[in-house]
């Protein structure tokens, strides 16, 4: 699953996923019927508009061995919020496919960091990145699926990157998904902080493992002409001696 | 109990019970102990004077010296039945708040010892008076024994009889209601000075 | 106290007056770091932290499903041990039968213990309406009513003033306070010396209550400074008002909460002072023990089946120190006297959605991080209940707008439901419309854009990428 955002907006996200998976011998496919995992409607309390894109999702992913997706977050709501979905779509229609479909799919999704570690038990994948990186561990990775020290262990073990440790890591950078629009102002004081944070480290990147909260502070970096560049940890684990990161 | 009360009552059980209708009763956990101490009364001891309190240790034989050195000057209240004599002390049969309000210090003994919490819980019984004399005078001085010392809270509970008025007590009285910086002293006594005996 | 929170603004523009408030922003960020801190370190203490949570939850849970069995328990132990129980519906039933109680023993004046479900129900207010006078005895509720103003922590209402502050209300409305230092000792001295005689001389107080144990009838209040003791102690007449939800079953049931609750709330081994009593104790402390066991909807809260989780709370604010909303914003943007995450789902739970629009906007007053859930010893999932509101706000103005004008908002969902609907879709809806960027737009994206810049659209999708190298095989 490449979601949505990084499909529309990220697509080098989902090449470097592309990328790295297969250079540690997975048969990778983008299943072309997959649209979004229904997350933004849940959070914004319409899931009855959530019922489409989960049928498309099923649709798309019932039947492979594993479905990975470079978002925590969106890994978060097939694992979590799918099946609140599918149990009120059943309990209104009657119709229990949703149901049973789910039960199959929501096990088997995995967030990328836990896909490389735990499924594919690497924690070196042969990357190279000679840079200053700081890592925003996301609130969805972190308290949702509970993915702990997974990124940090793959990022120790890329070749010439300089891990620094980012103050107040585990606070929320503001995102929160229509929480940035609905109220802005908090969202802004938010992510105005963690901007700062991600400034005093003196790290060159910042890295995570969602485009969704990467664009957020991204978004602040760059209005504030920080000169820090934002990257999705599935880019920098792409990258070798050979084959640098697109930035 | 007033007919309007008895409106009340049936109407608010009688909806708690349709918002249960369908729900099963949950299964409960046994209550988790934590690990013991090696020492409960030198943690107990510790613990007590973390909290700005004055804790000495000493012997039976010791305490009257001890007891006397810990007291202020003025006016002495004690309970009935206290485990020790003190002299010159003045036993509570009813005082008035303003005649606490009077007293400088107060003896009293306790019920439970707590180490992991450095609580001591008085249950008011003999020894100890009633809850007014251990509040108003600004000294509390509470001789807890050490066979009275358990190690933490689940200990303590079986010692402890509910039907009677409890007041558990950690440290002097304490607020952290400005910038939530603890300082001792409010209305309770702001001396605690605990004689550990044994 | 004048000040209320009656016809206060929907969450986001409440909250950026807040924010607006700079002196607020530095009080609010110093005191939450400290608890948070604090707390850290004691909870990391305990080497069964989390089994004692689950053992928390599991009581509450247990003493909720049976709640109608609990509670009948609960009054005939109370009423054995010569307390009076009375019940009430709603906050202007506890109010009345409050009044009642101090004017029968010709009582103007009360003390009160600090206590969330009286300021709940507004029983100051209707109290002064009676004309009986309510002294708040808890130094930062003291430092509210002093200066006029509202609560804003469950646990520290006054935590969104500074020592600089509480000295100029000190100084403005204690008489002998002009020359007060502001240093937090002198500070409590000044309210030690405030207070001293008014607990000497009180004849009726007001307390709620942390626990009740229906198996022996026994009431507990948890505190710190001794103006609870002295409250419960001193005075000849006592109510306590007490939500119906603070039952729990057994004696040996209060051991874990008291384990939980000190930690959680002030970062403490065990808070300075705990009481528990039951009933009346002959010649030791009040002589006339009135209980008031009151809903305000809390049998509303109870009905609903995610949200009833909210009826664990223990009050002690930890999710609203790790809140980093909360942390930003203060209590006063809740609305209400129960703010923070618990505030954002008790108080739709409490009071209903779809009919009061600062109600509904409080569900939406999260980023859902998560924070609240990780250090609540009771484990209500916060996020997952804010969630499900979100979904009873929308279905409640979902089927009143029926056949009406929907919101830009339901327009932008319905839209992304037809074109999520399926890949083809939406690739053709990225060909044409760049959809990410257009998403944003859809919601306005002024707010995002004030401080931040929206990333540059690329030029191919992902999944146009896909479709023209053959999965990146050509």
């Amino acid at each position: 699953m490449v979601t949505c955002i990084n499909d529309a907006l990220f697509p080098d996200t989902g090449r470097a996923v592309v990328t790295l998976l297969r250079r540690l011998g997975v048969e990778v496919d983008f299943p072309e019927a997959q649209t979004c995992c229904g997350q933004p409607m849940v959070n914004t309390g319409y899931l009855d508009e959530a019922v489409p894109p989960l049928r498309s999702f099923v649709k798309a992913f019932d039947g492979y061995d594993a479905i990975v997706t470079p978002s925590g977050s969106c890994a978060g709501s097939a694992r979590h919020q799918h099946g609140i979905v599918a149990q009120r779509h059943f309990q209104r229609s009657g119709d229990p496919a949703l149901v049973a479909a789910v039960e199959r799919t929501a096990p088997r999704t995995y967030e990328l960091s836990e896909f490389l570690v735990d499924v594919l038990e690497v924690t070196d994948v042969g990357a190279y990145f000679p840079h200053r990186v700081t890592y925003h561990p996301t609130c969805h990775s972190l308290r949702m699926l509970g993915v702990g020290d997974r990124p940090v262990r793959l990022l120790q073990a890329v070749r010439g990157l300089d891990l620094v440790e980012l103050p107040r890591a585990e606070e929320c950078c503001g995102f929160g998904g229509t929480f940035a629009v609905k109220n802005a102002d908090t969202s802004v004081a938010m992510v105005s902080d963690k901007a700062r944070h991600v400034r005093e480290t003196g790290a060159e990147v910042l890295v995570a493992g969602d485009n969704s909260c990467l664009m957020n502070i991204g978004g602040a970096l760059t209005r504030q002409r920080a000169g820090v560049r934002v990257m999705h940890l599935a880019e920098i684990l792409a990258s070798t001696e050979q084959r640098t990161a697109a930035s | 109990m007033t007919s309007h009360t008895q409106g009340a009552r049936d109407e608010i059980l009688g909806k708690v019970r349709s918002a249960l209708s369908g729900t099963a009763p949950t299964a409960r956990p046994p209550i988790p102990h934590g690990s013991a101490p090696d020492d409960v009364v030198a943690l107990f001891a510790e613990r007590v004077a973390d909290y700005r309190a004055v804790v000495e240790r000493c012997t039976e034989r010791q305490l009257p010296p001890r007891l006397k050195a810990a007291l202020p000057e003025g006016r002495v209240v004690v309970p009935a039945g206290l485990s020790v004599q003190v002299p010159d002390a003045v036993v509570d049969d009813g005082l008035t708040a303003a005649e606490l309000d009077a007293c400088a210090a107060v003896v009293t003994d306790a019920t439970v010892g707590i180490a992991e919490t450095g609580t001591i819980v008085l249950d008011h019984g003999p020894g100890q008076g009633r809850r007014a004399i251990t509040l108003v005078p600004d000294v509390h001085v509470c001789i807890v024994r050490t066979d009275q010392v358990v190690a933490d809270v689940p200990d303590a509970m079986p010692r402890l009889d509910p039907t009677r008025p409890l007041t558990w007590i950690s440290g002097p009285s304490a607020t952290s209601d400005i910038e939530l910086d603890r300082v001792e002293g409010v209305h309770g006594p702001r001396t605690l000075h605990v004689l550990l005996v044994g | 106290m004048t000040a209320t929170f009656v016809g206060m603004p929907r969450f986001p523009v409440a909250a950026k007056a807040a924010l607006a408030d700079t002196q607020l922003r530095r009080n609010l960020a110093h005191a939450t770091a400290t608890i948070r801190d604090k707390r850290a370190r004691v909870v990391a203490e305990v080497d069964n932290w989390e089994e004692l949570r689950l053992a928390g939850a599991a009581i509450k849970d247990a003493a909720l499903f049976s709640l109608d069995t609990q509670l009948v328990l609960l009054e005939e132990r109370l009423t054995a041990a010569g307390a009076t129980v009375r019940w009430a519906r709603d906050a202007a039933e506890a109010c009345a039968i409050v009044a009642e109680v101090a004017q029968a023993h010709d009582i103007d004046e009360v003390v009160k213990v600090k206590s969330m479900v009286t300021l709940e129900i507004g029983l100051n207010e209707a109290l002064e309406a009676e004309g009986i006078a309510a002294w708040e005895t808890d130094l930062a509720e003291l430092i509210v009513q002093l200066g006029d103003d509202l609560p804003s922590h469950i646990l520290v209402p006054a935590i969104h003033r500074n020592r600089a502050e509480i000295r100029e209300i000190f100084q403005r409305r204690m008489t002998g306070a002009e020359g007060i230092t502001d240093e937090p000792a002198a500070l409590a001295g000044a309210a030690r010396t405030h207070l001293r005689e008014k607990f000497l001389n009180a004849r009726m107080a007001v307390s709620g209550a942390n626990f009740a144990v229906a198996e022996t009838g026994t009431l507990v209040v948890v505190e710190s400074e001794g103006n609870g003791r002295m409250c419960l102690t001193l005075p000849e007449v006592l109510v306590s008002v007490v939500g119906i939800e603070k039952v729990v079953p057994t004696w040996e049931d209060l051991d874990v909460f008291l384990r939980l609750l000190p930690r959680s709330a002030t970062g403490e081994r065990m808070n300075p002072y705990t009481s528990t009593w039951t009933g009346v104790t002959p010649r030791d402390g009040p002589q006339e023990v009135v209980v008031v066991l009151l809903d305000n909807g809390r049998t509303r809260a109870l009905a609903d089946q995610v949200g009833r989780q909210a009826l664990r709370c223990i009050r002690c604010s930890a999710c609203l120190n790790s809140c980093p909303v909360y942390e930003r914003v203060g209590g006063h943007a809740y609305g209400s006297v129960y703010p923070g995450p618990i505030g954002a789902i008790l108080n739709p739970l409490l009071k209903g959605v779809g009919t009061d629009p600062q109600v509904d906007s409080l569900p939406y007053a999260s980023s859902l991080c998560g924070a609240c859930f990780e250090v609540c010893p009771v484990r209500i999932d916060i996020p997952s209940v804010l969630v499900d509101l979100r979904a009873q706000v929308v279905d409640a103005h979902r089927a009143r707008r029926w056949g009406g004008i929907p919101s830009t908002q339901t327009v932008a969902m319905k839209g992304a439901a037809v074109t999520f609907g399926s890949g083809r879709r939406l690739g053709l809806a990225e060909r044409f419309a760049r959809l990410g960027t257009g998403v944003a737009s859809r919601f306005g994206a002024s707010g995002w854009t004030s401080a931040r810049d929206l990333p540059r659209a690329p030029r191919e999708s992902f999944r146009a990428w896909w479709r023209r190298t053959d999965g990146g095989r050509s």
